[in-house]
């Protein structure tokens, strides 16, 4: 009898790429849905823009590249991009600047590198720093959160302000829009107001919630939530989150601790802006992290630190962005000199 | 030797090695009846490369008459093994046949026509006698039994056992691949044969403890091989079961479990003060020495979903594989690929016609469902799965990433060469890339070109050397001619009045140093000649494959 050859093993794990890529997508909803409550239909729309701009990008150029497009655009990749991008951008940016970060991401930082496991950077952070220099003003345009001063315009408002850049005669969209909770902090800083004040400013105080924001607590919360499950199923390493968190907060608790009033802290940190999405989804992208496990510490730890000095110190109102994309730089350096020591090199 | 230390070298508390996986065992597959002694069949097949080294050199003929044991073949150096006829019969041929080896390539084999006689050689068992023979008697009888470690390696065991005062022996009944159960039954079955064969090594290598490791997932072998140590109530033996975590049967990573240390690169474990030997290996040598029984036939195990009745064999070496499936029942009809060895670390074999050979351990038919077939596989997404459970503690996805860019320095300088490959990387590779494959083609390559680097700077060499001799005889020449110009000049000096005598003495000397010269070259060219047929000899015996 004749047989065919194939190469060993000839049992295998049963996990895929693409599993592994729609397990995070899982992972998300949980957050999305409380952001869509709190922060309302330009969520949806955010959503809705960039998961068509990106799913288009990646076809269109897959099949100039004269790739298998099913196959490719099956792997879930870049839905993960487009929702990453869509959750990190504000809740009223207009479609334009969602469709450019989304563009920029798929074709330019992923694709033109050579597509899945290639790209140096995180695409949706490198979307979102394209749009986040050329247009600062619409990067801050976040509805107030559900609770807040009214919440969040109804669905028409939001769409023609989205879609159409019309508002309402008697609205402006100063009077839709809300700083965020460490925007705010920020201004109130560089105006000699220190945090204590600020977060006990009856104007303020609703917006600031119990913890972190009212809204921005319970989104971070529920990423968190999806993220435990994620490092529990091993799809994420989680040396990278652990380290990262650990990083920022070690550095917000000495900053807090040596002056309170200009320093919000530690669990403001962890629960405010973008940080346990960066922290579970972003940071942990295998394709641009670091890859070895002690590289791994090092690279969450950096990003954690780095995001502590952009919030404090940078121009920017959130550092993931850059904080991400400045290790992404750092991680093959990072690599080569944390290889592990082979089996028999070790203690001798 | 003095390198070693004589604290005892194996922990009470069991290490750990890196990495590693949890894997199904389907062991239950095939332990359900006693090993079956296969009935002997028509033809038997004799590869005379069954083990790593030299190949043997026939010592028979076409029509050669020759008996059950008789050597036919000789270790072809000092790594090799002897191969020896597994029944009374006659040569019907000596030709290259296919072989189980994963190259695919076909090699020489000797086909041998059973008589149904069974008739052995004259055999005299060395019996308890062998207590009072030296370690370097002991291995001469071990290597003319042809033996060589049975656990899938093959590697000559009296070369093995070389290493002399190792303090510890391990004897290495993990087992750790999925569907494997020979040794779990051989070890079930002759437990008092195991433990003799082990303690003919000890007294080869002058051990002082004996370590028998088996995987905890064996506890029918366990406590067959706990029951005969208590019989045996020397002290000298000790079981230890280790946990079941694949590759736990490595040479290296057992070191570990056991010793708490790593085998330092480059080294042999006996700087550990360790040697380890295969449980099946041990049997063998007992059966060489109490019944003067060379290393003729095994137990192997033929499992899977695609054999009719799973089970293990006790099975001549050079029986055809087809005739092994037939007496376990046959294919079923979703019998997909025929596999030598494990699932991990197995090859697979384009048809049944070839032999079953000594590290033949098991054969696995695979249906359609049980095996997992590659499809087109993703990019690498770096994601390290594999960096977890590489048990080298390499970093499979650079080595990927280096050796399908054929960077050959690159993929050396991440230690491609460390790789063990067993399979754990692509186990759990989510891309599903034949990472393996990819590591077992970079070697090949790189070897490859070692040898050719070899051979052109041998050439060089040769070049360099015969320019050299050349650059010298020129020098000598001028030399030789300065020397006779002055000895003229002075000769001239010292009779200026016959100057025209002299000049003629000169125009003589001038010619018969030019034929002197001539005759020189001459003899220097034909001396070149010889060095260089000499050299390229010498070159051609270096060159001849010792080790495909
Ligand atoms: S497991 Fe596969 S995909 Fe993941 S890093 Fe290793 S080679 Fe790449
Ligand atoms: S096959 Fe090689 S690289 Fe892969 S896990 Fe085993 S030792 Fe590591």
């Amino acid at each position: 009898m004749i047989f065919k050859r194939t190469p060993s093993p000839y049992i295998k794990q049963n996990i895929s790429v693409q599993q592994m890529m729609f397990m995070v997508l899982y992972a998300l909803v949980p957050g999305a849905l409380a952001s869509f409550y709190f922060f309302g239909w330009g969520v949806l729309f955010n959503l809705l823009v960039a998961i068509t701009v990106c799913l288009a990008s990646e076809a269109i150029i897959l099949r100039l590249r004269g790739r298998d497009v099913r196959h490719s655009l099956s792997d879930g990749s870049a839905l993960i991009t487009a929702c990453l991008l869509a959750l990190a951008l504000p809740s009223l940016a207009p479609w334009w600047l969602v469709a450019i970060a989304s563009f920029f991401a798929i074709a330019v930082a992923k694709q033109l590198y050579g597509g899945l496991g290639f790209n140096p950077f995180n695409p949706a952070m490198v979307g979102y720093i394209v749009v986040m220099i050329s247009f600062p003003l619409q990067m801050t345009l976040w509805t107030a959160p559900m609770g807040v001063d009214g919440g969040w315009p109804d669905f028409m408002t939001t769409f023609n302000w989205v879609f159409l850049g019309k508002l309402p005669y008697d609205t402006t969209i100063d009077s839709i829009s809300m700083a965020t909770p460490i925007d705010l902090l920020k201004t109130q800083l560089s105006q000699y107001h220190d945090v204590f004040e600020t977060r006990n400013n009856p104007e303020f105080s609703a917006l600031f919630g119990s913890l972190s924001g009212t809204g921005w607590q319970w989104v971070n919360l529920l990423y968190l939530a999806g993220g435990i499950w994620l490092v529990k199923k091993q799809v994420v390493d989680w040396r990278i989150p652990v380290a990262f968190l650990a990083s920022l907060l070690f550095i917000a608790n000495l900053f807090a601790v040596m002056d309170y009033s200009t320093n919000s802290s530690a669990l403001f940190h962890a629960f405010s802006g973008g940080t346990m999405l960066a922290a579970f989804f972003i940071a942990t992208d295998p394709i641009t992290a670091c890859s070895t496990p002690r590289g791994r510490w090092i690279y969450g730890a950096g990003i954690g630190a780095l995001v502590y000095i952009i919030r404090s110190w940078g121009g920017y109102p959130d550092g993931i962005a850059f904080a991400v994309v400045l290790m992404n730089m750092a991680a093959p350096l990072i690599d080569y000199y944390t290889r592990p020591k082979v089996y028999g090199k070790q203690d001798h | 030797m003095s390198i070693h230390d004589d604290k005892p070298t194996i922990l009470r508390e069991l290490s750990h090695f890196d990495g590693g996986l949890v894997l199904d065992g389907h062991k239950d597959l095939s332990t359900g009846k006693p090993v079956q002694p296969m009935p002997a069949v028509k033809q038997y097949i004799v590869p005379l490369q069954q083990h790593i080294g030299a190949i043997s050199e026939p010592l028979v003929k076409v029509g050669d008459r020759v008996l059950k044991g008789q050597m036919i073949g000789r270790p072809g150096d000092l790594v090799s093994a002897a191969v020896h006829s597994p029944v009374s019969g006659t040569v019907t041929a000596i030709e290259e046949h296919a072989v189980p080896h994963i190259s695919g390539l076909p090699d020489l084999c000797i086909f041998i026509e059973n008589d149904f006689k069974d008739e052995w050689v004259k055999r005299e068992p060395l019996g308890d006698e062998y207590n009072n023979r030296s370690s370097h008697q002991l291995r001469n009888l071990i290597r003319d039994a042809g033996i060589v470690g049975l656990g899938g390696a093959a590697f000559p065991a009296a070369v093995k056992q070389t290493e002399m005062n190792v303090h510890t022996l391990i004897l290495n009944g993990v087992e750790c691949e999925p569907y494997i159960t020979c040794d779990d039954m051989l070890m079930r079955e002759q437990a008092e044969q195991v433990l003799a064969g082990a303690d003919i090594i000890g007294h080869v290598i002058k051990a002082q403890e004996c370590v028998i490791a088996i995987e905890d997932n064996k506890p029918e072998a366990i406590a067959a091989m706990q029951a005969a140590v208590e019989r045996d109530g020397t002290g000298f033996f000790r079981v230890q079961a280790v946990p079941t975590i694949y590759p736990s049967g490595g040479e290296k990573q057992l070191i570990k479990i056991l010793t708490g240390r790593e085998v330092p690169k480059g080294r042999l474990p006996a700087e550990l003060n360790v040697l380890v030997h295969n449980v099946a290996t041990a049997h063998a040598i007992h059966r060489a020495v109490y019944h003067d029984e060379p290393l003729i036939s095994r137990i192997a195990t033929v499992t899977g979903q695609g054999i009719a009745q799973p089970q293990n064999i006790e099975v001549l070496v050079g029986t055809p594989v087809k005739d092994c499936v037939e007496f376990c029942g046959g294919y079923t009809p979703q019998a997909d690929e025929l596999i030598m060895g494990g699932p991990m670390m197995g090859f697979s074999l384009p048809s049944d016609d070839t032999p079953l050979v000594k590290a033949s351990n098991c054969l696995l038919v695979m249906a359609k469902d049980e095996i997992h077939y590659q499809q087109q596989h993703m990019p690498c997404i770096r994601c390290g799965h594999c960096v977890e459970v590489c048990p080298a503690r390499l970093l499979p996805q650079q080595l990927y990433w280096y050796a399908s860019s054929k960077n050959n320095d690159r993929v050396q300088e991440f230690d491609l060469f460390d790789c063990i490959e067993c399979g754990c990387c692509a186990y759990v590779c989510p891309s599903d890339i034949p990472l393996v494959q990819y590591y077992r083609a970079a070697k090949t390559v790189i070897r490859q070109q070692e040898r050719e680097r070899k051979a052109s700077d041998l050439a060089r060499q040769r070049h360099e050397a015969h320019q050299a001799r050349l650059e010298r005889q020129k020098r000598e020449r001028e030399e030789r001619l300065r020397k006779k110009r002055e000895m003229l000049k002075d000769k001239e000096k010292g009779g200026e009045k016959d100057s025209k005598k002299a000049a003629i003495a000169a125009a003589i000397a001038r010619a018969q140093a030019k034929k002197a010269e001539a005759r020189k070259a001459q003899a220097g060219a034909t001396e070149d000649k010889t060095a260089e047929t000499e050299q390229e000899q010498s070159q051609d015996n270096t060159e001849k494959p010792t080790n495909p």
